[in-house]
């Protein structure tokens, strides 16, 4: 059994990767963990589509706020320098290029960086997208966070999406729980590997070919 | 003298009618018009098309709205949560249609219809089923969807204070959609906490100028906010469990 590092450490993996400064939106579920591990000093400015700028975290029940909510109509606080937007404003700053950063979760990603995590297509189920198509073309870096396998065992990292895309080629690096891949012109290339994670073992469970990353750290 | 203020949100919906299109503004509960959306479902105008984000929550507000099944069509972004469990019934049942958008494409086909645009081109969607029949073009390089104008005969919005020539400002998280809303719709009405005499609003602050907005109505304080019962959703449930 090969090592794989928690949700929480993937989380604080990820925050290490954002630099001061940065404009990041943090997708609904296992990404908004991120934000736990971000520096107060790096002054690393949140964004939440649903109207912020400087969102802050979760506030004490009795501060619980109706009208100051995140995307996942949680209740948030806000931070010095905070600022507020209508819906249009909101996503002109995705599409426009302008956040730095998105993480993202994912159903899976394939070798050319299109992303599906919005259906599983699945008859009956009621469809929902929100904000998710727009985060995934908008971002300059789209990161997705997500385990490498799934509770069935299926690989998430694949040739080509079986589920419905989010978006097309949109994917910059994956973190998972086993290693970290970059998509780049070749497919999945390793940047980084978890514990006694190697190339060659993961990319046998995958069936996939993988590469290095050029400026990865990686040694098999 | 202009006077946009109406005493009451049952007079400011009354000629609202059947098969009417209605944009309703709100991210989940955080500035959805719910004084407003309640005198409508008295009002009982029937066969409506709805324009919001969500199809509502738990079974107040919009949820109650299509619970009364006066809502013969959807279009929105995100009908599925933790307590929309009305929408879910009924779309299930197929008494309910559904046109699905990409939230920012919604946003931005709002803000087309009220800037006078008569279409335009995003990248958002492009391969995926949500474009599917819609022109894509490829312009410097990069492909984009052609995506339309969305009107409405009348946009039911909230903000925190107007004055009576329908100036408005906002408050937190509440503003998302009120603002586009407004300006896209022949009609807009807008529930707020309180009309302030005229001029005790700073212009520098005025979010929405009053010549997108025709009916405003104090609804003073709203009860629900303070109600010290507060739904919201944990996590996208499908992504964890998979």
């Amino acid at each position: 059994m090969s090592t794989r590092i928690s949700r929480h450490e993937l989380a604080a993996r990820i925050a290490r990767d954002i630099p001061e400064g940065a404009y990041v939106n943090l997708g609904i579920g296992a990404p908004t963990l991120v934000s736990n591990y971000l520096s107060p000093d790096a002054e690393i400015i949140l964004h939440t589509e649903n109207g912020m700028l400087g969102m802050g975290p979760e506030p004490l029940i009795d501060d619980v706020d109706p009208d100051l909510v995140n995307a996942g109509k949680l209740p948030v606080t806000e931070l010095p320098g905070a600022a507020y937007f209508h819906q249009a404003d909101s996503f002109g700053m995705m599409r426009g290029g302008h956040l730095d950063v998105c993480v993202l979760g994912a159903f899976q990603v394939s070798a050319a960086g299109d992303l599906a995590n919005w259906s599983t297509g699945a008859p009956g189920a009621i469809p929902a997208v929100g904000g998710a198509m727009d985060l995934a073309i908008g971002a300059k870096q789209v990161f997705v966070m997500t385990d490498l396998f799934t509770r069935d065992g299926a690989p998430k990292l694949v040739t080509n999406c079986s589920y419905p895309l989010t978006g097309a080629r949109c994917v910059t690096r994956v973190y998972t729980d086993h290693a970290i891949f970059d998509i780049t012109e070749r497919g999945f290339a390793i940047r980084e590997l978890f514990g006694d994670n190697t190339a060659d073992q993961l990319g046998d469970r995958l069936g996939l070919p993988l590469t290095t990353a050029v400026d990865a750290g990686v040694s098999n | 003298m202009i006077n946009k203020s109406w005493p009451d949100v049952h007079g400011a919906v009354a000629d609202i009618a059947d098969g009417a299109t209605v944009m309703i503004g709100g991210f989940g509960r955080a500035g959805q018009p719910v004084e407003l959306i309640e005198a409508l479902l008295e009002q009982g105008a029937d066969g409506l098309t709805v324009i919001s984000n969500n199809a509502g929550n738990g079974d107040s507000g919009l949820a109650a709205l299509i619970g009364a099944k006066r809502v013969r069509k959807i279009i929105c972004s995100f009908p599925r949560q933790s307590d929309s469990w009305v929408f879910d019934g009924l779309y299930r049942a197929k008494e309910i249609e559904l046109e699905l958008v990409p939230q920012g494409n919604l946003a931005e086909r709002m803000r087309a219809a009220g800037a006078g645009i008569g279409a335009f081109f995003s990248p958002t969607g492009v391969g995926t089923e949500l474009a599917e029949g819609k022109e894509v073009r490829s312009i410097g390089g990069r492909d984009y969807v052609l995506e339309y104008p969305l009107y409405a005969d009348v946009a039911l919005i909230s903000a925190l204070r107007a004055d009576r020539w329908g100036n408005l400002v906002y408050r937190k998280t509440a503003r998302n959609f009120g603002p586009i809303m407004a300006a896209a719709a022949t009609t807009t009405i807008a529930q707020v906490d309180e009309v302030v005499p005229l001029g005790s609003l700073d212009p520098e602050n005025v979010v929405t100028p009053g010549i997108f907005v025709d009916r405003v109505v104090a609804v003073g304080e709203r009860a629900w906010l303070r109600a010290g019962e507060f739904v919201g959703e944990s996590s996208d449930t499908e992504l964890e469990r998979l």
